[in-house]
């Protein structure tokens, strides 16, 4: 070890180590630099195992000689600090810094300096990099899916107007406040789905749906003045008799038909499809999947044996099974179930059937937040003289909830990540036109770049949906 | 019990009942108008459809149940490669995520972020549509080590020919079992007496040469079949001798593995951390070398917070493993709810089936954990 002494830098004549390590390292990366971007080999003259290992072998040793503790200039402790600490952590960072600039040149060229940005047709792609054309021309498909071009403005306007409404909230003032919990949880979801019901769609889909959601909503908003006491009976008798009432008596698809707007064209489930179809796809498995599973931990945790064994079988039978298997039940299995004249809609089926699947995980989330309550939060309440719900919407859903606000976030993204699953029933979103459009004998050989294109598309949509969720953790953190 | 509390329930079953009894009925009308009958007899059956790729003896004159059998097998395989290399690559990574070296931290933060922000079976094409479809072609697949050959259409691997296996494979039973003794043996010395025992040298010692032994003494005889390229016809070449893997295991495996890799990473990350600092200077100021303190302070505690999650994510990669119906695999999903599902048109027993077997695999490995949770879990005074 004595004789490796010198290689082991000392404060008292820094200024030497300090130079030739500096030195020793840019030489290093400058063969690699020029090496991978001009394909300029400085060091020709050595045998080629030599020179593959020379730069690894000149910058470690330039590292190790800028290791001076304690240097008192800035900058070199910052560099020691952070990526130079001992030997082992030299050798790592040089070969990450080596791994960067060796694979930048291809990667460059192939994303963008090779590659091609106009044509409309295979022969405009010859260069060896990227064909962005492709994704230029069937960019329509990749985001409407089949819906008929000359109607795309309907998804359009939907989408924008559903962004507004739902960015509107933010700008609230002080008055409007306390409505809002109201107006995203009931008024902005049957906007939505009048929205996508008459406009998207335009022709009789849904009829099911739309009996259930309005049913909800007449019995929510009367739910509002119904004395506590009777809540329970109320929100389980009522909502189903009015879902009866309304399929049976009222005539509800006779209105429907009379509400109709004509001038549209109606457009099929089995057209929708691309980003768009993605999008209400996880909205609505979103808005459905919330409630859901907050019932579902609230039966969890209750002391009524039946609502809670049901709900214990409920949420482990859904969270046992993969998706797929679920999709495959409600596409092949559960038109069994019904009667011969009744028809649910694929899409309707699936998003059901997606919503049932990721409300057993969100109950698992609440319910750890349930339990992670300190019990005087109950007592608390009860000795005020609140009732189940009172107490739970007044006092522990709002402390529950903010808890689990990760939790909830990692589902909703999970939710997300999971509907491209959907092409098991023959609903084609991105990942299934990327499949689709693979496969069309005029564009063969573009699979990589439909791969890139969707997968840059997701990475922004969950990146930025986590990165908000983290802003909201931290939003209504409390200390306790 | 009150008639405030008996009423929900009882209404709630109520629905319950009435919402079976309705599916029930329904199906049964429409299976007399399909002419189905309900049973599992069909499992009997000859299957008579071809396997691509099967672990144990199949054809086509094999019954469905044997079918059933091999995607089984193959679910299996696929979930057991994907839980070795992502928690492989997991804990790499994870460790990478806590180094002080700012260059390793980003780059298993970029990983980390990539990969999970991207859903699962858009990876699984990526893999098998854009990437392997980039490898070379039988006859010009350049040997990895000289024995791998890494081509489109699988990676071949070198296959041992064993003499006298069952010998082989007892002997590294007996070599399991005794670990287990010495490490039952370790532990009661070192709480009777404080005195370590070298318990990993000792393990791999055993290991190595208990099997090794049985070379000498037991007529254990293994020799390497390497794959060597053959022609089928003018321009189609193959190789023969040794293992194929095929494509869709690749794909899925590396798919499977590199996405539940985040997760894992995730959970090491926050297990190490979650051991409070204290500990480490408590178990510093007692006089622990740093390779004590790692082994016998912050990993028994970091382990607890750990496996749990953990565990999780190896039930969830197993479930994922269903979407090898997407490329093709013949797994569980794709023979028995896809193919067999087709030729026998029993869609409730089917389903049923395969969602009965992967419920059974997930409800046993929970209650394992929990049996493992409450066993580990930290008994507060």
């Amino acid at each position: 070890m004595n004789k490796l002494n010198f290689l082991t830098p000392n404060k008292n004549n820094i200024n030497f180590y300090l130079y030739t390590g500096i030195v020793l390292f840019s030489l290093s990366i400058i063969i690699v630099l020029s090496n991978s971007f001009f394909n300029l080999d400085l060091i020709f003259f050595l045998p080629e195992t030599i020179s593959f290992f020379l730069p690894i072998v000149i910058g470690f040793i330039g590292l190790n000689f800028v290791r001076i503790e304690h240097s008192r200039i800035k900058a070199l402790d910052l560099v020691n600090k952070n990526i130079n600490t001992n030997k082992f952590n030299a050798l790592l960072s040089l070969l990450i810094i080596f791994l960067v600039i060796k694979s930048l040149p291809p990667l460059l060229s192939w994303f963008i300096i090779d590659a091609n940005f106009s044509g409309d047709s295979k022969d405009a792609c010859s260069g060896s990099g990227a064909c962005w054309a492709y994704i230029k021309t069937w960019f329509n498909r990749f985001m409407y899916g089949m819906y008929p071009n000359e109607e795309q403005w309907r998804i359009n306007l939907s989408f924008i107007s559903l962004g507004f409404l739902g960015v509107i909230g933010f700008f609230a003032t002080e008055k409007f406040k306390k409505y809002l919990t109201l107006y995203y949880v009931v008024v902005y979801p049957v906007i939505a789905f009048f929205f996508i019901f008459f406009f998207i769609s335009g022709g009789p889909i849904f009829f099911d749906f739309s009996y259930g959601i309005i049913a909800a909503v007449i019995s929510i908003i009367l739910g509002f003045f119904i004395p506590s006491k009777f809540k329970m009976y109320y929100f389980i008798i009522v909502p189903i008799t009015f879902y009866i009432l309304l399929k049976y008596i009222f005539f509800y698809e006779e209105l429907i038909e009379l509400g109709k707007l004509e001038t549209l064209e109606w457009v099929e489930t089995g057209a929708w499809g691309g980003l768009s179809l993605t999008f209400i796809v996880s909205f609505f498995c979103l808005i459905f999947c919330f409630p859901i599973g907050l019932f579902l931990s609230l039966g969890r945790r209750s002391d009524l044996p039946i609502i809670k064994y049901i709900s214990i079988g409920f949420i482990e039978f859904w969270r046992g099974v993969p998706l797929i298997t679920v999709l495959f039940m409600s596409s092949v299995m559960f038109p069994m179930f019904l009667p011969q004249d009744m028809f649910i809609d694929k899409l309707v089926r699936v998003i059901i059937a997606i919503s049932l699947f990721e409300a057993a995980y969100v109950a698992e989330v609440i319910r750890g937040g349930l339990q992670a309550l300190p019990r005087g939060q109950y007592d608390a309440a009860k000795s005020l003289g609140m009732g189940y719900w009172k107490m739970h919407i007044l006092v522990i859903l709002p402390q529950a909830l903010k808890l689990v606000i990760p939790g909830i976030a990692n589902t909703f993204l999970a939710l997300v990540k999971d509907t491209p699953l959907i092409f098991v029933v023959g609903l084609l979103e991105i990942v299934g036109m990327l499949n689709l459009a693979k496969t069309n004998p005029e564009w063969l050989g573009f699979a990589m770049e439909g791969y890139v294109f969707a997968s840059v598309v997701f990475f922004i949509i969950c990146y930025a949906m986590s990165k908000y969720s983290y802003n909201l953790e931290q939003k209504y953190k409390t200390e306790r | 019990m009150s008639i405030k509390k008996l009423l929900p329930q009882l209404l709630t079953l109520l629905v319950i009942i009435l919402i079976f009894g309705f599916f029930s009925y329904n199906a049964q009308v429409n299976m007399e108008n399909r002419g189905l009958e309900f049973g599992f007899d069909f499992l009997a059956y000859e299957a008579s459809f071809d396997i691509q790729f099967s672990l144990i003896d199949y054809d086509g004159s094999h019954s469905y149940f044997r079918a059933y059998l091999v995607g089984l097998l193959n679910t299996i395989l696929v979930s057991v490669i994907g839980i070795i290399f992502a928690t492989i690559i997991g804990i790499v990574v994870g460790v990478a995520r806590l180094s002080k070296n700012y260059l390793i931290e980003r780059t298993a933060a970029i990983y980390v972020e990539f990969f999970r922000n991207i859903p699962l079976l858009l990876q699984i094409f990526f893999w098998y549509f854009a990437a392997l479809r980039a490898l070379p072609l039988p006859e010009n697949a350049e040997p990895i080590l000289g024995v791998f050959f890494l081509t489109i259409k699988g990676l071949f691997v070198p296959a041992f020919v064993w003499n006298n296996l069952d010998v082989f494979i007892y002997s590294i039973i007996a070599a399991i079992i005794s670990i287990v003794f010495v490490r039952l043996y370790a532990r009661k010395k070192q709480e009777n007496l404080g005195i370590q025992t070298p318990v990993l040298k000792i393990s791999i010692g055993l290991f190595i040469i208990l099997p090794l032994l049985t070379f000498v003494l037991g007529g254990v005889d293994a020799s390497v079949e390497i794959p060597a390229i053959k022609q089928l016809s003018q321009t189609s070449f193959t190789y023969e001798g040794g293992i194929k893997l095929p494509p869709e295991l690749i794909a899925l495996a590396l798919a499977l593995s590199l996405y539940t890799a985040t997760f894992i990473a995730e959970n090491v990350r926050a297990g190490v951390q979650g051991v409070s600092k204290g500990q480490k200077e408590a178990a510093a100021s007692i006089g622990l070398t740093p390779n004590q303190i790692l082994k016998l302070v912050v990993m028994p505690q970091a382990l607890r917070i750990i496996i749990p999650p953990t565990t999780n994510q190896y039930l969830n990669l197993t479930k994922n493993s269903s979407l090898a119906a997407a490329i093709a695999y013949p797994d569980l999903v794709l023979i028995f709810a896809g193919t067999a599902l087709m030729q026998t048109g029993s869609a409730i027993e089917i389903v049923s089936i395969t969602m009965l077997t992967y419920l059974t695999l997930s409800i046993s490995i929970s209650i394992l954990m929990n049996w493992y949770n409450k066993k580990i879990a930290i008994i507060e005074k």
